[in-house]
């Protein structure tokens, strides 16, 4: 065959452009078509699943159970030193510690006023009176919670009840959760909470122990995990137990419309924490 | 042999310190672990071999069992239940920790972090 070295050269400089072209062109492709059908998926689901696809597209699959609470604020009003039980209780049942200095509070459950429990909410020409109010704050289980999102060891997470539940074992400490979570419902152990006097006394427990309930070490973060040792056992959480028949917080499954909650839910107006969020709180409030 | 004095002191010496973890532990002899025996019950959820080498493992799973899948079904000895738990399910037969848990781990070096946070019943508990 009569090929000039010249034209040799050029045929194959040519067909080396022209696979590599193709080539990364076909990845290209591929790449559009993988993209177009994740899109048609995931916008599908969020459509059919929340009527909402706007909301960052973080929206997961919610959980035909979900434990959740309606906290009635006016009657924690009418009993005055309710809701101290309720924290008492909580606090107690799972050996909270009390540092005693607001920089290192660990908080379960916890009072704050209307203004900074719900500062979406309009503050202009508010009742006055409303601020008075004793407002019961606690982790909110969301349905789409932040802090599992940012957890790297997957020590917080959603179990099938709904419930976001803290595995202490496996936190580091890393605290990008209480980064994530909008509603400041956790808290770090800056110190060791098992810390002892000279006789032997613990300092922070000033309530005594539940030999029951394990404390935690330092480094570890903690919040209300919805009590889940005594669901196990048909038990309501202790904060639920401590109100009594005052029906001041009422528990249970959110996603059943024949619970107890869910008629609740139906017959009140209720107000969530922050419900702009996009997280899907499973707390809700009667004003 | 020329220096012979020396060369047999340096060897005495030699040996004395090669040889010095040997005799250091036959004078210091650590006494063989010797567990407490469970009065209460004659036996465990699982074979002596296994809790002996694994029982590690048995914690572990129980613990993610019971803090992430939620299963917390009492296991069944004999007809007599047990939590899956160290504090509410171990502890219950083997109630002192000096004498169970640490005897083993003290010998063995080990410096498991379970009592951080876990309480050993009685003691510290009051």
């Amino acid at each position: 065959m009569d090929v000039k070295r010249r034209n040799f050269l050029k045929i194959a400089g040519l067909s080396a452009v022209a696979g590599l072209g193709a080539s990364s062109a076909f990845t290209q492709l591929l790449k559009g078509n993988a993209l177009a059908s994740e899109e048609g998926a995931g916008g599908g689901e969020t459509a059919a699943g929340h009527g909402a696809p706007e909301q960052g597209g973080h929206q997961e699959a919610e959980t035909a159970f979900q434990y959740g609470m309606v906290i009635d604020i006016p009657k924690f009003a009418a009993n005055k030193g309710l809701a101290e039980k309720c924290i008492n209780a909580c606090h107690y049942e799972h050996n909270v510690p009390d540092y005693g200095n607001p920089k290192d509070e660990i908080k379960w459950i916890w009072v704050d006023d209307y203004e900074h429990s719900f500062p979406d909410a309009s503050q202009y020409k508010r009742n006055a009176g409303l601020n008075d109010l004793p407002v019961l704050l606690t982790c909110n289980h969301c349905a789409n919670p932040p802090c599992v999102r940012a957890c790297p060891t997957q020590a917080t997470f959603k179990n099938d009840k709904g419930v976001v539940i803290m595995d202490f074992h496996r936190c580091i400490g890393c605290r990008f959760c209480m980064a994530a979570c909008p509603y400041g419902a956790r808290s770090f152990n800056w110190r060791n909470p098992r810390e002892q006097y000279a006789n032997g006394n613990y300092k922070f427990f000033k309530h005594g122990l539940n030999p029951n309930y394990p404390t935690r070490m330092r480094g570890v973060v903690e919040k209300c995990n919805f009590c889940p040792e005594r669901l196990a056992v048909g038990k309501p959480p202790a904060c639920v137990e401590a109100t009594g028949d005052t029906k001041a917080m009422v528990f249970g499954n959110i996603n059943d419309p024949n619970s107890e909650i869910a008629k609740v839910l139906n017959a009140n107006f209720t107000i969530q924490r922050n419900s702009a969020a996009g997280t899907k709180p499973s707390v809700f409030y009667i004003i | 042999m020329y220096d012979k004095g020396k060369v047999l002191t340096g060897l005495a010496i030699f040996v004395a310190i090669v040889t010095f973890p040997v005799w250091y532990d036959l004078v210091h002899a650590q006494h063989v672990p010797k567990l407490e025996k469970p009065t209460l019950s004659k036996k465990c959820v699982a074979d002596i071999a296994y809790m002996r080498t694994s029982h590690m493992v048995l914690l572990d799973n129980w613990r993610n069992e019971v803090v992430r899948e939620e299963k917390r079904k009492l296991i069944d000895v004999e007809g007599k239940p047990y939590a899956k738990s160290l504090q509410m399910g171990c502890m219950k037969c083997h109630p002192d920790r000096k004498k169970f848990c640490d005897e083993c781990h003290t010998y063995a070096s080990v410096d498991p972090f379970c009592w951080d946070c876990h309480f050993q019943p009685k003691k510290e508990a009051n």
